[in-house]
């Protein structure tokens, strides 16, 4: 570890912050239904669309018709992205050509895309056509964050309100976190992108000569517009397949910082939007502070395991001082990959500048646990907030009567039908995770597609179940994932790690938004305080981590050790 | 107070003896369903002890292990059982001596309710239905629950209780309830029959005590579903782990996969969840206070506003006299003496107060008044002045304006001081009397709500811990203010009228806040039924203790705060081991992990940090400390977590500190202790 690269580390994460408290004042407005300085142009272009969908914006939806809708609008999503998918070889701007996909590949691409989750089983640049990427993909990477953002954006109103019986319009919530906040944030990160180099062309492919005389294939495409909403509605799934590793996606230093930037800042303006909602500035904050404590400890621990290196590697003569960079780009160097690992794992983002599988045990470890934690630090746009609600109603509900009063969140009581649905949420991660992972660690057919023995090929399914069901997308690598079963199995994770996790907590929001607010006292256990963090903090590592660690025993933790030991998979 | 019950010790032997007997009884499964963890553990431990029997059988080696780690699953499900037996053992010693009490002898039914005559037949007091009217003479059992509806009698209620001074009961008003059990002492009385037989008082305090009517309260619910929920996720994690591991290459028993299951289930907890709760509700009834449902204990501890009658509660019950201001050329000496002449004979508590003050700033003596034959002028309604005359002195004392008629003073014409001093003594929210002697003002005597000693601190305490205290009384708003004031309550209810209280109480609960209060007057019941802790007074009437949802048998409103002390203890207690409980599965997965893979992975001998002898210890060094962990506990459920008066964030970092950070450390500790004796005794 060197300072300056904790000087870019911190620089970055700043210039987040700055960004985002900004940001959070105006989500804010935008979704009490405020009056901001964009609303004179997009006001009239919102309600035109209400209009023309037959919305009435001011009719309002109570947590069960307000979870209709969001199914619904997601499986009209899946069916026509499924549709397009089976049907590209039909479909204009297919440049290369490219044949439909195979019934399994859609189906899990779809659901992928429709999740938030861009898991990504298939090598963009030689599946997808301009249409796919543009029409399918693209408009899932705004709408399935757009969703995302509602959802937290319901959730946060049943704070903010007593005794109601409705949460907001879905489809008010979801017009407006497409038009106000990913449409015009996307549309100014693309142009960045562009100035910095990423392409952006309807072109298909270039064939070069290169100095060898060999012919090579250089794929091109809309990447700037893509790679702006991957990065911002934490998507994650890149145009090319090696993701923000490729030149084409990520080129330089600047362009690295302006991807992390912009995966991180909805994310971290949500709590901040959240605690100006429910009127209590503080709390945003704090849950805030526990999501950076974590995440940073997270960059921390990648940071060191990379930089420290590989003894293997360096018994064999390897010069240890620039650390691990197998499967590492130079122009990024250590710290913003370290940044970089940690950021789009705890953010449920899955974009990648490095290959995962390459970090060393330890730097594999934490992302790994960071998608397991919940995707809560901060997690995905929207999902991460209201996954970190769930843990704030834990904690509060574990920690709270030790005050001596029956526990409550922000003056509503969290009882048993809170209690009820918040554990049936937070049992979806480990039963998929583990679960299907157990199932396929025991199938010839599922081991078939492992490129390496030992803890690292178990660390390979556990990662590739823990990223669809945190609907994280970032593979590991190493697993050949396009085959029926890891196709299907991993489709069904993610569709349960997203509908089977939010249902349950729209739910909690029902009634919690039908609940009176308890006053404010001495008495009243404080959510706000450092003390208050250093607690979440233990519950999201306990509640949240415990259950997964005899599986990271048997995978990175074990690994690290063999490691030590001399050995290597 | 003489109590005649003496609350059973925390760990009495007869107690002990019977809870161990209950402890065996409540392995049914069927009635262990109630409690998922312990269930789960119930079924593992008859699931290892199945495996054990089986290797016994095929002569196998190695069963010695799994025969001890199945006789300490038995012993975490014994030492739950156990803990909740002992809990009840309490209640149910109590019950008893009431069932002694309980009166089955005969009544005296009168053959004519109507015209309440004299003519009875006897019947068995389990006979009698509601509505009978009943003849209860001096010295007879009163055989139902009933309200008077002629006569008045001392009762001796001690059964109930346990206070033996006697009371009186009469017809009307708010002293005509009386209650099965208790005894007449004097006269006689009849009584109209309110409760069906089998569910007097006594008969629902028997209920209670006994834990029959038990039901789970609500967050007591709320927290069975979280630990089920973990219960459900770490059996999850332990059945995938089998598969896990088995790519790994470890085979693993189904007796270590079982052993991990139940260290990482929150069996302290769980254990201890019933037990906790019973204890609760039964350090209320050793407090003299019976609650109709655990769900009120709980909600005393949410309480955020407490309704307190001025009289009694905050004030002692009578006015006292604690200044002389006399006017110009009256020496306070001279007013003294003759106050305290005029009070002699006033028997009344401010009269009494008026010589006590006389003689002890003043050092006054009881003057002798040898041959002379005082005349004494009792005080009546009409003139409101009361006095004496002995010798040519004559002295009255009374409300001021009464002496100012009686000596045709104009109250214009009274000296200045005199005026001043009545204005300062009402302002205070003190009541001003006028002593005159031969005609002429002396002075004046300040009367004053005294209030009672510490109270003040009483209430800043309950501020600090986020309670809004409100007075109630009677008063005009100026002495009310005053008082309150003084009292340093936070708001106050002047000339309250029933219908005041209860839409104070609505404003408050619409508002989100809850409300504690006590009554004893029918006109109170409304309102001690809409408060979420209403506390009744055993002495008020049949009304007020059906509507409110606890009773205190010592009719004491100032418990109404220790009511509340005791609702919050028992949700600490309840959160304190449920977060010690979570916090121990760090220390178990250090003492297990390494233990389940170091055949295959011996480098993960690097998590073994206690460096437990073997692997066979160290599973079994955990699952000993599990099920101790239990009964080193079963005191502080029973006794509860120390409640201190402090605010919320105080007592989040301590207990936080206490049981959070004592819970990762303490199993470190003790799960390396268990392992050497382990080691040493060669059992693993």
């Amino acid at each position: 570890m060197s300072t300056i690269g904790w000087v870019q580390i911190c620089l970055t994460l700043a210039l987040v912050l700055l960004a985002a408290i900004p940001l959070g004042a105006y989500m804010a407005k935008v979704f009490g239904g405020g009056h901001t300085f964009v609303t004179p142009v997009l006001g009239p272009l919102e309600r035109g669309f209400y209009r023309l969908a037959g919305v009435d914006p001011k009719r309002e939806q109570g947590w069960l018709a307000y979870s209709l809708a969001m199914l619904a609008f997601s499986v009209v999503g899946f069916a026509s992205l499924y549709a397009i998918l089976r049907l590209q070889a039909f479909l204009p701007w297919n440049p290369q050509g490219f044949d439909g996909l195979s019934a399994d590949l859609a189906f899990n691409t779809a659901i992928s895309f429709v999740t938030n989750t861009n898991w990504q089983a298939y090598g963009g640049e030689t599946t997808m056509s301009h249409f796919s990427q543009m029409a399918g993909l693209a408009v899932h990477n705004f709408l399935s964050a757009a969703t995302g953002i509602a959802l937290a954006v319901a959730v946060t109103r049943a704070f903010a309100r007593t005794g109601s019986a409705t949460l907001g319009n879905f489809w008010v919530d979801l017009t407006r976190a497409t038009l106000y906040v990913l449409l015009p944030i996307a549309i100014i990160v693309a142009l960045a992108f562009v100035a910095l180099g990423v392409p952006q062309t309807l072109e298909g492919s270039v064939e070069a000569t290169t100095l060898e005389g060999a012919k090579q294939v250089i794929a091109l495409g809309p990447i700037a517009s893509q790679e702006a909403i991957k990065q911002l509605g934490t998507n994650g799934g890149g145009f090319l397949n090696a993701n923000s590793a490729h030149p084409f996606e990520n080129p330089t230093a600047i362009s690295n910082v302006l991807a992390i930037f912009s995966m991180l800042v909805v994310s971290t303006a949500l709590p901040i939007a959240f605690g100006r909602m429910v009127g209590a500035q503080r709390q945003g904050y704090a849950l805030l502070a526990a999501m950076a404590i974590l995440l940073v400890a997270g960059v921390a621990i990648v940071y060191a395991a990379e930089t420290s290196g590989n003894p293997l590697l360096t018994a064999l003569g390897l010069d240890p001082a620039m650390g691990n960079m197998e499967g590492k780009e130079v122009r990024f160097g250590q710290a913003m990959t370290a940044l970089f690992v940690a950021v789009t794992t705890g953010l449920s983002c899955g974009a990648v500048n490095a290959m995962h599988a390459s970090l060393t045990p330890l730097g594999g470890f934490v992302p790994l646990l960071l998608i397991q934690l919940g995707e809560v630090l901060p997690g995905g746009v929207g999902s991460g907030l209201y996954g970190m609600i769930v843990f704030a109603i834990l904690a509060v509900f574990v920690a709270g009567l030790m005050v001596g009063r029956t526990p409550e969140f922000l003056g509503k009581k969290i009882e048993a039908r809170e209690m009820k649905l918040a554990m049936l949420a937070v049992l979806i991660l480990p039963l998929v995770i583990l679960g299907f992972s157990s199932i396929a660690v025991m199938l010839p057919v599922a081991l078939a597609s492992l490129a390496n023995a030992g803890p690292h090929g178990l660390t390979e399914i556990l990662y590739a179940y823990s990223s669809a069901a945190g609907n994280n997308g970032s593979a590991f690598a190493g697993l050949n994932a396009n085959t029926p079963w890891f196709n299907t199995t991993l489709g069904i994770s993610m569709a349960l790690g997203r509908f089977a996790y939010v249902v349950p907590v729209l739910a909690i929001a029902g009634s919690i938004a039908a609940k009176k607010r308890v006053p404010v006292s001495a008495g009243t256990f404080p959510t706000d305080t450092p003390l208050f963090v250093g607690l979440l903090i233990g519950v999201i590592l306990i509640l949240g981590g415990l259950q997964f660690f005899p599986a990271l025993a048997l995978g990175p933790i074990v690994e690290h050790v063999l490691m030590l030991a001399g050995q290597t998979f | 107070m003489s109590k005649k019950q003496i609350a059973p010790t925390l760990f009495d032997s007869a107690i002990l003896g019977r809870a161990s007997l209950d402890a065996v009884r409540k392995l049914d499964p069927r009635s262990l369903m109630r409690n998922p963890v312990i269930f789960t553990t119930e079924v593992v431990a008859a699931l290892v002890t199945t495996i054990w029997l089986r290797d016994v059988l095929a002569g196998q080696a190695g069963s010695s292990f799994s025969g001890q780690i199945a006789a300490w699953l038995w012993f975490t499900v014994l030492f739950a059982t156990f803990a909740e037996a002992v809990a009840e053992g309490r209640g149910k010693a109590q019950a008893a001596s009431l069932r002694r009490t309980r009166s089955d002898a005969h009544a005296k039914r009168l053959l004519d309710p109507h015209n309440l005559g004299d003519l009875f037949e006897g019947v068995n007091a389990l006979d009698l239905n509601v509505g009978d009217i009943v003849l209860v003479e001096a010295g007879d059992l009163i055989p139902s629950d009933g309200e008077i509806v002629e006569g008045v009698a001392s009762v001796n209620e001690a059964a109930i209780t346990g206070e033996s001074a006697p009371v009186i009961r009469e017809a009307g008003g708010d002293r005509s309830a009386v209650t099965g059990g208790t005894t007449v002492l004097s006269d006689w009385i009849k009584v109209r029959v309110t409760a069906a037989p089998g569910s007097t008082f006594i008969d629902r305090m028997i209920a209670l005590v006994e834990g029959a009517e038990r039901q789970k309260t609500p967050n007591e619910l709320a927290l069975s579903i979280l630990l089920s929920g973990m219960t459900l996720i770490f059996l999850i994690a332990v059945v995938t782990l089998w598969g896990l591991a088995g790519y790994s290459g470890t085979v693993l028993s189904v007796v270590v996969l079982v052993a991990l299951l139940v260290t990482l289930i929150p069996t302290t907890i769980g254990g201890l969840l019933s037990a906790i709760g019973i204890a609760g509700m039964d350090r209320l009834i050793r407090f003299n206070v019976i609650a109709t449902s655990g769900r009120s204990v709980e909600a005393a501890g949410d309480v955020d506003t407490l309704l307190l009658d001025k009289t009694g509660t905050i004030t002692f019950g009578n006015r006292m006299a604690t200044e002389f201001l006399p006017v110009p050329g009256v020496e306070q000496k001279v007013l003294a003496q003759a106050a305290l002449l005029a009070s002699l004979s006033d028997e009344t508590p401010e009269g009494r107060s008026i010589v006590a003050l006389a003689k002890s700033d003043h050092g006054l003596i009881e003057p002798d008044f040898g041959a002379k034959q005082p005349v004494v002028i009792p005080f009546a309604a009409q003139t409101r002045i009361s006095g004496i005359d002995i010798d040519a002195r004559s002295i009255r004392k009374g409300a001021v304006d009464s002496i100012l008629r009686f000596t045709n003073t104009p109250i214009e014409r009274a000296p200045a001081e005199f005026r001043q001093a009545v204005d300062r003594v009402a302002r205070t929210g003190g009541t001003p009397l006028a002593v005159a002697e031969n005609g002429k003002l002396l002075g004046v005597i300040h009367l004053k709500d005294v209030i009672k000693p510490n109270i003040k601190e009483r209430f800043a305490a309950l501020r600090s811990m986020g309670i809004k205290t409100v007075m109630v009384t009677g008063d005009n708003p100026v002495t009310a203010a005053a008082i309150a004031s003084e009292a340093g309550v936070d708001d106050f209810i002047a000339e309250a009228t029933p219908e005041d209280k209860l839409a104070y109480i609505r404003r408050e609960q619409t508002g989100g806040r809850l409300i504690a209060m006590c009554g004893d007057g029918t006109n109170d019941a409304p309102a001690l039924a809409q408060a979420d802790v209403g506390v009744a007074m055993q002495s008020g009437t049949q009304a007020a203790r059906e509507a409110g949802n606890m009773v205190d048998l010592d009719s004491n409103p100032t418990k109404l705060i220790e009511i509340v002390e005791i609702g919050k203890q028992l949700l600490m207690t309840r959160g304190s081991l449920t977060t010690f409980s979570i916090a121990n599965d760090v220390a178990k997965y250090f003492a297990i992990l390494p233990a389940l893979f170091v055949a295959t992975y011996p480098q993960l001998g690097a998590l073994n940090v206690m460096r437990l002898a073997s692997p066979q210890s160290a599973i079994l060094s955990a699952v000993i400390f599990n099920a101790l962990i239990i009964i080193a506990l079963i005191p502080l459920a029973l006794r509860g977590v120390a409640y201190r008066r402090v605010g919320a964030n105080a007592l989040l970092r301590r207990n936080l500190l206490v049981y959070g950070l004592g819970g990762l450390v303490l199993p470190f500790i003790g799960i390396k202790a268990i392992d050497l004796v382990v080691a040493a005794l060669h059992l693993a």
